[in-house]
């Protein structure tokens, strides 16, 4: 089966630094995969480079089709959308306004299996704050409508950066509900956290990472459980 | 002429003042750099309706838009898509370049001495005379002036092509990651630049008929003062940045004396030049507010 998501020795580097060095993995259809890793370890290089938004060498393939060349935009309309680190929701504008943004990589021709009503169902509190300012709601508020932002384009694949980042506990169990039930319709994931116990825990298979370089994949199967593992590679 | 006339002028050169922050801002909006160039647009507007002296008014309004949003596409197309990603001093150099060939272009093609734009004329009539002496054209400037200006909050708050020019003005990577056709919204940008240079050529020679070679020059160095002066990332306040520009400068030309005049716009060029590299977010924003710099 060709994975929905293929990185082949990706490499991204700013100036001298080398953020990421040599990442191969995969993400299928439907399935949720984490990336852990340490602060610096190009988690955050990785998905920008799987979006185009940074420069990278090595190849991303899409469906089996490499993504070279391809603009952020470009590849929002090819079903891939991304939560970002910090969020990055549009400050100024209504939360209607940075949702109405989320809605235009909706790919045409197609009955959307994500629409409004569904992620009004997902989110029902998004509705009590919907004519506020983004930028003046709470870090977990945020969270959510950065999420609901990524999920009206009808992704098939949702790349996650560290969601729970800053985030009260209630507020992490809430963005990790929502993940559950986005799973659930069969949209595949790709999960970077810091915490990699939760991580682990939600997701299928997942990667670990440091400095640039995976070292390690844990699967299902793996007995040794992933903090010990991490501890054994980070030394923490 | 009384206070009250010259107060009344100063409202109309404010305007023309206002709509040129627009039209420079709108590009900074969305790519956070500099069209010194913009002037020149303007400069070729002007000339497009000196060339078309002998059409009707309406054609030569017309023509005269067409040829300002061309130029400003072929401006985009040259200068700012290789220049994607530059800093904004660069651009500001090089626009700054191409400003100056132009107005030799200009001096070769159309002469030093100007050229009479006879366009609606009768617009400089009176309405009130006397000590007042309003004319028409300053009641036109301030409608089409005011209708511009709320077409435009209208396109920008109330569509969803204004949603995009918005978000990408406040986070162009963002914008893009959630599928914002950014060149999409760049040509825009310019192609509303070049309506509203369109306006300021139209207005503008309505009321001071000889077009030189330096006009746009002279134009975008003031409405720029107004453009920083308001903070060029917000479109509102640089707009009312170039009113108050134009509005203070067009009183200052009535009560400074000639000899000192000929400095202003010297200064007022440095002015812009410093307040660009140093506060870019305007005058009166607070240091380490929430604005981007550029
Ligand atoms: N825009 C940038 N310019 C220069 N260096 C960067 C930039 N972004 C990240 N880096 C560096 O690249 C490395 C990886 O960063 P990042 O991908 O953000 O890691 P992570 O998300 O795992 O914390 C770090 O050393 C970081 O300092
Ligand atoms: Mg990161």
């Amino acid at each position: 089966m060709i994975p929905l998501l293929r990185l082949d020795n990706l490499q991204v580097t700013y100036g001298r630094v080398v953020a990421v060095k040599n990442v191969t993995l995969e993400v299928n259809e439907g399935e949720a995969v984490c990336l852990v890793g340490p602060n610096g370890a190009g988690k955050s290089s990785t998905l920008l480079a799987v979006m185009g938004a940074v420069r990278s060498r090595g190849d991303v393939f899409l469906r089996g089709t490499s993504t070279r060349g391809l603009q952020p935009e470009a590849l929002a309309h090819l079903g891939v959308a991304m939560v970002p680190e910090g969020r990055h929701l549009f400050d100024t504008m209504s939360v209607k306004d940075n949702l109405v943004l989320g809605t235009l990589a909706r790919r045409r021709g197609r009955t959307p299996r994500i629409d409004e009503r569904w992620v009004a169902e997902l989110f029902p509190i998004i509705g009590e704050f919907a004519s506020r300012r983004a930028g003046l709601l709470s870090g977990g508020q945020q969270q959510l409508v950065a999420i609901a932002r990524a999920l009206l384009s009808d992704p098939d694949l949702l790349l996650l950066d560290e969601p729970s980042l800053g985030l009260a506990p209630v507020a992490v169990d809430a963005v990790f509900e929502a993940l559950e039930r986005i799973r659930a319709v069969g949209v595949a994931i790709l999960l970077v956290e810091q915490r990699a116990q939760r991580a682990t825990d939600f997701c299928e298979r997942g990667y670990v990472l440091s400095d640039g370089e995976i070292r390690l994949e844990v699967t299902e199967g793996t007995s040794e459980d992933p903090e010990s593992l991490m501890a054994a590679y980070f030394g923490r | 002429m009384s206070w009250i006339g010259h107060l009344v002028n100063a409202v109309s050169l404010g305007v023309v003042y206002g709509l040129v922050a627009v039209s420079v801002g709108l590009v900074f909006g969305v790519l956070r750099q500099v069209n010194l160039a913009q002037g020149e647009v303007i400069a070729l507007g002007a000339y497009s309706l000196w060339m078309t002296r002998d059409l009707p008014v309406v054609v030569r309004i017309l023509v005269c838009i067409g040829v300002c949003v061309a130029m400003s596409l072929v401006i985009q197309v040259i200068i700012f898509r290789p220049l994607r990603g530059a800093s904004a001093l660069t651009t500001l150099i090089v626009t700054f370049g191409l400003s100056y060939a132009l107005e030799g272009v200009w001096t070769i093609v159309f002469g030093t001495n100007g050229q009479p734009v006879s366009m609606l004329s009768s617009l400089n009539q009176v309405v009130v005379g006397g000590n007042v002496g309003l004319r028409w054209i300053t009641l036109v400037e301030m409608g089409v002036g005011g209708i511009f200006f709320a077409l435009l909050v209208l396109v920008l708050y109330g569509s969803k092509i204004g949603v995009m020019m918005r978000a990408t003005a406040e986070d162009f990577r963002t914008a893009r990651i959630v599928g914002v056709r950014i060149d999409r919204v760049v040509t825009l940008a310019f192609v509303f630049g070049g309506v509203s240079a369109a306006m300021v050529a139209i207005l503008f020679t309505v009321q001071t008929p000889l077009v030189t070679p330096t006009l746009g020059f002279n134009l975008i160095t003031l409405g720029l003062v107004g453009t920083v002066l308001g903070g060029i990332d917000r479109l509102g306040r640089a707009t009312a940045g170039g009113f108050v520009v134009g509005f203070v400068n067009s009183m200052l030309g009535a009560i400074i004396p000639q000899e000192l005049l000929v400095f202003l716009p010297m200064l007022t060029f440095m002015f812009v030049i410093v307040m660009l590299v140093v506060r870019p977010a305007g005058l009166f924003t607070p240091k380490g507010s929430n604005v981007e710099r550029v």
